[in-house]
């Protein structure tokens, strides 16, 4: 950080920085309002959301909202709130989410230090696949499921997600195994380590950064999926994304607000968790010693 | 039996030839360089040797076995690299014993190797190190310790000084040779610094365009190169080439030279006894002569009688002291030519001064073929 020039703040610029920082709360507010709407509404009773302003804050705490979203509210005809669908979420999203991050370490491995003829046409290929919109794969990926028997079962989700996933994951991994000099590939080879060796030992240790921007995206992106979710499954088997849309589409005589606005909170809040876990261990330039210094 | 043998190793990558039929006998216990520009093939070469690569046709012998065919891991070799290549997450001790501990040797042995590795390269403060608390010095070092353990019978450096700086890169070269005197191993060694190939080697291949120009001694390789590639690639500065006549004066053979442009006053330099015959057959043809900077200096270190020796007046153009010698500019023949000169000899810029010319080293090449004459 030695380059920079301390800058001193005179006159223009500190107007400047006035003018950057109100711009940017002023932003920040507008972006943060929904948010705040949404907390705010989710602990207010129903009768004073009738009876109140959108913005004020409620007079009266009561988490009865909460309580009834996650265990009674109704999502169609089954009233047992979100805790099944958010169980349901865990069970696919944990493990799509794992193997499409290892499978995409893998590639990206093989991607890069193990170059062979046509491996980067392979990558072109599987690029591609980054650019195929969801609506595409549907009725094919709808008969591979039954071919496959997996069809409405969590597996058959996981299977959707780990094979769309893998595009992503392993463009993330060859990019960041780029980097990493082709001699140390070599000189485990010459220390007598093998393609499996190296993987676990070499490889895999030093790619902490990128498995936590792996880790994010899949989980946002497959936690979020509502298309894959609401055609692959059913019933009782549904992910949270679509029982969510369930409950506030099921009106039984009463919007209830408050219970829409909870429900939707607890739809989001793994991944905000997942953020805000993960994004402390970005750690970077794990490789430096590696290469020259 | 030699430890490393390379017989009519060729290597193509699709339509490009990258070495045409190298042939190598390497010592049990020699130090062999491989030198040559980027792009020779050099570093090729010693991956084949490593089993990196795949050889097109030919044959690799370590120690008396064909290698071909086997995997790195088990032609008994140890490479140090030239980005170092440590494993980034592991401490000194675990990068030196991580191949022992890959091929199985027991707990205690592989702490007694990382021990006595460790004395022998005087790192054994540093060994619970991670390799990004080291400077590229220490790393280089570790690097080394990690072949060292391995006790293999053949060595490969590839360019292992490059990252370094100037200062220790010279500290290193001696570290390295000392440990070649001490541990008596089999070396091949890839730079392309000629001065580190003078310096290391006990024998240098002269690689370019992936053939071996020239492969001995270094004084030989120096003294006697083989074309005008390795006349020009090995020696610092570099070896002056003249284009000139070969002539006919006081009965013997030599060459027209003339001071600075066309038209001054010609002279004559007659070539040394053993070179008259390869000579004969060139006589009214154009050559290339080679003769080194330093074999044009002042008379001030000058006392022998050496009937090779010729003195003639010359006018300096440039003077770039270096500090033990001086290097001034001359122009032969609307060629430049660099001298080397001894300080005390005050050569100025623009003066004329008394160059002694030692002719009895002077080589000849063929304009054409770039093949050695005499």
């Amino acid at each position: 950080m030695t380059g920079y020039e301390r800058t001193h703040s005179v006159g223009p610029h500190r107007v400047g920085r006035v003018i950057v920082y109100t711009l940017l709360i002023l932003f920040a507010l507008y972006y943060l309002m929904p948010l705040f709407v949404m907390i705010a509404t989710s602990l207010k009773s129903l009768d004073e959301i009738r009876a109140g302003n959108l913005l004020a804050l409620p007079r009266e705490i009561t988490f009865e909202a909460w309580a009834k979203a996650w265990a009674s509210a109704c999502t169609g005809v089954d009233c047992s709130g979100l805790k099944g669908n958010f169980m349901n979420s865990v069970s696919f999203v944990v493990p799509a989410v794992v193997v499409s991050t290892l499978i995409g370490a893998f590639n990206g491995y093989v991607l890069t230090q193990w170059r062979f003829r046509g491996s980067d046409a392979m990558f072109t290929l599987l690029l591609v696949g980054c650019f195929i919109p969801f609506q595409v794969v549907l009725l094919p990926m709808a008969q591979t499921l039954g071919w496959l028997g997996i069809a409405n079962s969590t597996l058959g989700l996981v299977f959707v997600h780990v094979v769309y996933g893998l595009a992503f994951t392993t463009l993330f991994f060859r990019n960041f195994y780029v980097s990493i000099p082709a001699e140390l590939t070599k000189a485990a080879r010459i220390d007598g380590a093998g393609f499996f060796t190296i993987f676990w030992r070499i490889i895999l240790p030093l790619s902490p950064p990128i498995i936590v921007v792996c880790v994010i995206w899949q989980f946002t992106q497959i936690w979020n999926d509502f298309l894959f979710g609401v055609v692959f499954s059913s019933g009782e088997r549904q992910p949270i994304t679509v029982a969510l849309n369930n409950l506030v589409n099921t009106s039984t005589g009463v919007k209830e607000y408050n219970v829409d606005m909870a429900a939707a909170i607890i739809a989001g809040l793994p991944t905000l968790f997942v953020y805000i876990v993960a994004g402390k261990y970005f750690l970077r330039g794990l490789t430096a010693g590696a290469v020259k210094g | 039996m030699g430890a490393l043998s390379i017989r009519n190793v060729t290597k193509r990558y699709g339509a490009t030839e990258v070495l045409r039929g190298i042939d190598i006998e390497v010592e049990d216990g020699e130090f062999l360089i491989l030198v040559g520009p980027s792009g020779c093939g050099k570093s090729t070469l010693l991956n084949m040797i490593a089993g990196l690569d795949s050889i097109t046709s030919g044959e690799i012998a370590i120690a008396g076995r064909v290698v071909n065919e086997l995997s790195p891991k088990d032609r008994d070799i140890a490479m140090v690299f030239q980005s170092y290549a440590l494993y980034p997450n592991m401490s000194v001790r675990q990068n030196i014993s991580f191949g022992l501990k890959i091929r199985k040797v027991p707990h205690d042995k592989q702490q007694e190797i990382v021990a006595r590795v460790a004395k022998t390269l005087q790192i054994e403060h540093l060994l619970e190190r991670m390799p990004s608390q080291l400077s590229g010095g220490q790393r280089q070092r570790v690097a080394m310790g990690r072949a060292l353990a391995r006790d293999p019978t053949l060595f490969l450096f590839d360019e292992p000084l490059s990252n370094l700086d100037a200062k220790l890169r010279v500290e290193m070269r001696t570290e390295i040779k000392l440990l070649h005197e001490r541990l008596g191993a089999t070396i091949i060694y890839v730079t392309h610094d000629q001065i580190e190939a003078m310096t290391l080697g006990d024998r240098i291949a002269v690689m370019k365009d992936g053939v071996v120009r020239q492969l001995a001694t270094p004084q030989e390789v120096y003294d006697n190169p083989a074309d005008l590639f390795v006349a020009g690639f090995i020696g610092s500065p570099s070896m002056n080439f003249i284009r000139c006549a070969v002539a006919q004066g006081d009965g013997r053979l030599g060459v027209q030279l003339h001071e600075g442009s066309e038209g001054s006053e010609g002279f004559f330099f007659p070539a040394p006894e053993p070179m008259q015959q390869a000579l004969n057959a060139w006589t009214g043809r154009e050559v290339i002569l080679g003769i080194r900077p330093e074999q044009i200096t002042d008379k001030t270190a000058y006392s022998g009688q050496n009937p090779n020796v010729v003195t003639r007046l010359a006018k300096i153009e440039v003077v770039q002291p270096t500090g033990p010698d001086t290097l001034v500019l001359i122009h032969l023949n609307d060629t430049p030519v660099t001298c080397r000169v001894h300080p005390e000899a005050g050569a100025r810029p623009g003066q004329p001064a008394t160059l002694l010319f030692d002719l009895s080293k002077l080589v000849f090449f063929d304009p054409q073929t770039e093949k050695r004459i005499a």
